[in-house]
């Protein structure tokens, strides 16, 4: 029955009516979402952005790179019979039964300023900038908040201490979706903090690596002329072979 | 013997020096530090509000750490990290309702049963090591160098977590007594240093630091020792507004206990006396304590 | 701040904030005199508890509460085993709970959150700030 097919003929199946707003009698999986309390109908396995978009609404705020990176689509919602309110990004998580949603457009924060060439890179410049760290009280909200499954707690722990590289390599996958900063009792603004310390520990933890001004020598010199010339005369099939071939890190 | 350690966030910064000491000290005694993983802010000070769960969740959240361990027993340095955590400790066991309540809450954790002892180094020193082992230790006794033993607050008081007894206390005494120090009672050794009003009033810190620093100097002590880094960066480095406010005052260097331990041991790379307002090598040049022990 | 609270509401408030008989305290005035920051305060740990007993609203506005560094020097003294710095923190936790943060972070000056250790700022953000 239904149930023979595959995850990915569902996911299909449901694209293909939030794509051409056609063939609805094809789909076989339905769910009722609420937006802002309004019950809608809509396919299952579409993302909740998707769904939004098919239930009519057009994203004019909370919606960028649909691809998980940006952190734009900030959702909060709670599922039926189920007293936790959860957090996600709306391009990347699939529509359940009975999901209540509201989207959050924009988290007010507040970024101080600073110029990272005249800081000193020591234990207390996350504090200086960002007092309120001081605050935390080590509720986890902020890691439960988190669509990346981030370990925010743990880096705003690293913050107050004044660990600058662990700070950093924590929050490295922050796309600064604001979830965390809404909902933080201590009211911090967590990727804020976390962007800081990646700065300075950019700038001043961590050593140049010497490929690229290396590399942009070895151009000035001329040394790759023979190889720009051969690219230059490739046909198309040849380049998008050599393209997927290529080493990726 | 191994003890899991609780540094708290200052001795990972400001005081680093008196984890550094704290650590080799203890070493040279036979008693491992081992610093527990993933431990959080402890949130000093202890909340005294009965409903205010939220705010016990951080230091126990620490104990569900040691417990994680298979080990029911935690060492600390820092006094108010001590007294926050033994507190939250105690209240954790007597309370059982809000105790549940807390682990229903942190939901990512396991649940703390309540069998975590905090305990301070003092303790461990007085009562497991014992201070003839001290002594037996000891390579360059601080011989005249009169040192004032500070308590302040968190190691004595309220008596649930006092290490020793709130009003003659006895412990840091017999420790630099086994150091081999003149040791110089004074009567401010357990009055409040001001504590976290540094921030919103040092003004009031000062006039406590001089009330406390002039008294060990009238009774000749020339060198404090204490347990906390609030209480040294009060102590220590406000004495530069001290001085503004009292032209007279004269700088008296403030040391953790376990720097003079790290000296009499002569573990020369763990004294850390560069972290100081006012610089002990001076005064301890003078008593001759910093050549380097013949062997 | 101004709200309206009856002196029997709080007292009763404070009494479940802090789990402590107030109308124990017999007066002796050992508190005041063990208090480091009694010269400071305008009415000291003594005169706070007598304003509670006798329904004072007003004792809100001293800056007792706020002048009191959790020392316990008071707590080991008393006679009556009354826990006057939980009773100190109840009547911080009467205003703080109704959105009164007692410092703004955003007035400590720059060079002092370049040297003031963490331990400090976790404790006074605790006592002073909701």
């Amino acid at each position: 029955m239904s149930d023979e097919k595959s995850i990915m003929e569902r996911i299909r199946e449901a694209n293909k009516a939030y794509t051409t707003g056609l063939d609805d009698e094809g789909i076989e999986h339905w769910v009722t979402i609420y937006l802002m309390g309004k019950a809608y109908k809509v396919p299952a396995d579409l993302t909740i952005m998707q769904a939004i978009e098919y239930a009519g609404y057009q994203f004019i705020r909370g919606s960028g790179c649909r691809a998980g990176f940006c952190g734009a689509c900030a959702t909060v919602y709670r599922k039926k019979g189920d007293y936790k309110l959860h957090a996600a990004l709306a391009c990347q998580t699939r529509v359940e039964d009975g999901m209540y949603l509201v989207q959050i457009p924009f988290t007010p924060a507040e970024k101080a300023s600073y110029n990272i060439n005249k800081e000193v890179p020591d234990e207390q410049v996350l504090l200086k900038y960002y007092p309120e760290i001081a605050r935390c009280v080590s509720c986890n909200t902020c890691t439960k908040a988190c669509p990346q499954e981030l370990q925010v707690m743990d880096y705003v722990q690293a913050a107050l201490r004044g660990d600058l590289q662990k700070t950093a390599e924590l929050s490295f996958d922050c796309i600064q979706c604001g979830l965390c900063a809404l909902r933080c009792p201590a009211e911090i603004c967590q990727y804020h903090v976390g962007q800081l310390a990646r700065r300075m520990y950019g700038k001043y933890g961590l050593s140049e690596p010497p490929s690229p001004a290396q590399r942009i020598q070895e151009i000035e010199q001329g040394r790759y002329e023979d190889q720009f010339n051969r690219l230059m005369k490739m046909g198309r099939d040849e380049l998008e072979k050599l393209y997927n071939e290529r080493e990726k890190e | 013997m191994k003890l899991p350690f609780y540094p708290g966030c200052s001795l990972k910064a400001q005081a680093k020096n008196f984890e550094t000491s704290g650590i080799a000290a203890a070493h040279a005694l036979g008693v491992e530090l081992v610093e527990i993983e993933r431990w959080n802010c402890c949130g000093t000070v202890y909340s005294l509000t009965g409903d205010d769960l939220m705010r016990q969740v951080a230091p126990v959240r620490n104990l569900i750490r040691v417990q994680e361990f298979g080990e029911n027993r935690m060492a600390v340095l820092c006094a108010m990290c001590y007294n926050t955590e033994k507190r939250a400790s105690l209240r954790a066991q007597r309370n059982k309702e809000d105790l549940e309540k807390m682990n229903a809450f942190m939901d990512k954790e396991e649940d703390y049963r309540g069998e975590v002892d905090v305990v301070h180094l003092l303790e461990i020193l007085r009562d497991e090591v014992g201070f003839d082992r001290i002594k037996d230790r000891v390579e360059r006794p601080l011989r005249g160098l009169r040192v004032s033993p500070y308590y302040g607050c968190m190691l004595l008081r309220p008596r649930e977590a006092g290490i020793d007894d709130a009003d003659r206390p006895r412990v840091m005494e017999d420790l630099l007594g086994a150091l081999g120090a003149e040791v110089i009672d004074h009567p401010y050794k357990s009055h409040c240093c001001g504590s976290y009003h540094t921030v919103d009033d040092p003004h009031l810190v000062a006039r406590r630091a001089h009330a406390i620093l002039s008294s060990i100097t009238a009774h000749g002590g020339e060198i404090v020792a204490l347990s906390c880094p609030l209480c040294k960066h009060n102590l220590d480095d406000r004495q530069e507004l001290v001085a503004q406010l009292y032209p007279d005052f004269s700088k008296v260097p403030v040391v953790y206990f376990t720097q003079l331990m790290a000296l009499a041991f002569g573990l020369e790379d763990a004294m850390g006396f560069d972290q100081h307002y006012v610089d002990p090598h001076p005064l301890l040049e003078e008593k001759g304590l910093l050549r380097k022990i013949k062997v | 701040m101004e709200f309206e609270i009856s002196g029997d509401e709080l007292v009763n408030k404070v009494e479940e904030l802090s789990g402590q008989n107030i109308f124990s305290c017999y007066q002796c005035g050992i508190c005041t005199g063990s208090c480091p920051f009694a010269a400071e305060m305008d009415l000291g740990p003594r005169r706070m508890i007598a304003s509670l007993i006798e329904g004072q609203v007003e004792v809100l506005q001293s800056n007792t509460p706020w002048i009191c560094a959790s020392c316990f020097q008071c707590v080991v003294r008393c006679p009556n085993d009354i826990d006057i710095a939980a009773v100190s923190e109840a009547l911080r936790q009467m205003t703080q709970r109704r959105g009164f943060d007692h410092i703004d972070l955003s007035h400590i000056p720059a060079e002092e959150r370049e040297r003031i250790p963490q331990i400090a700022f976790v404790g006074s953000f605790r006592r002073m700030t909701r």
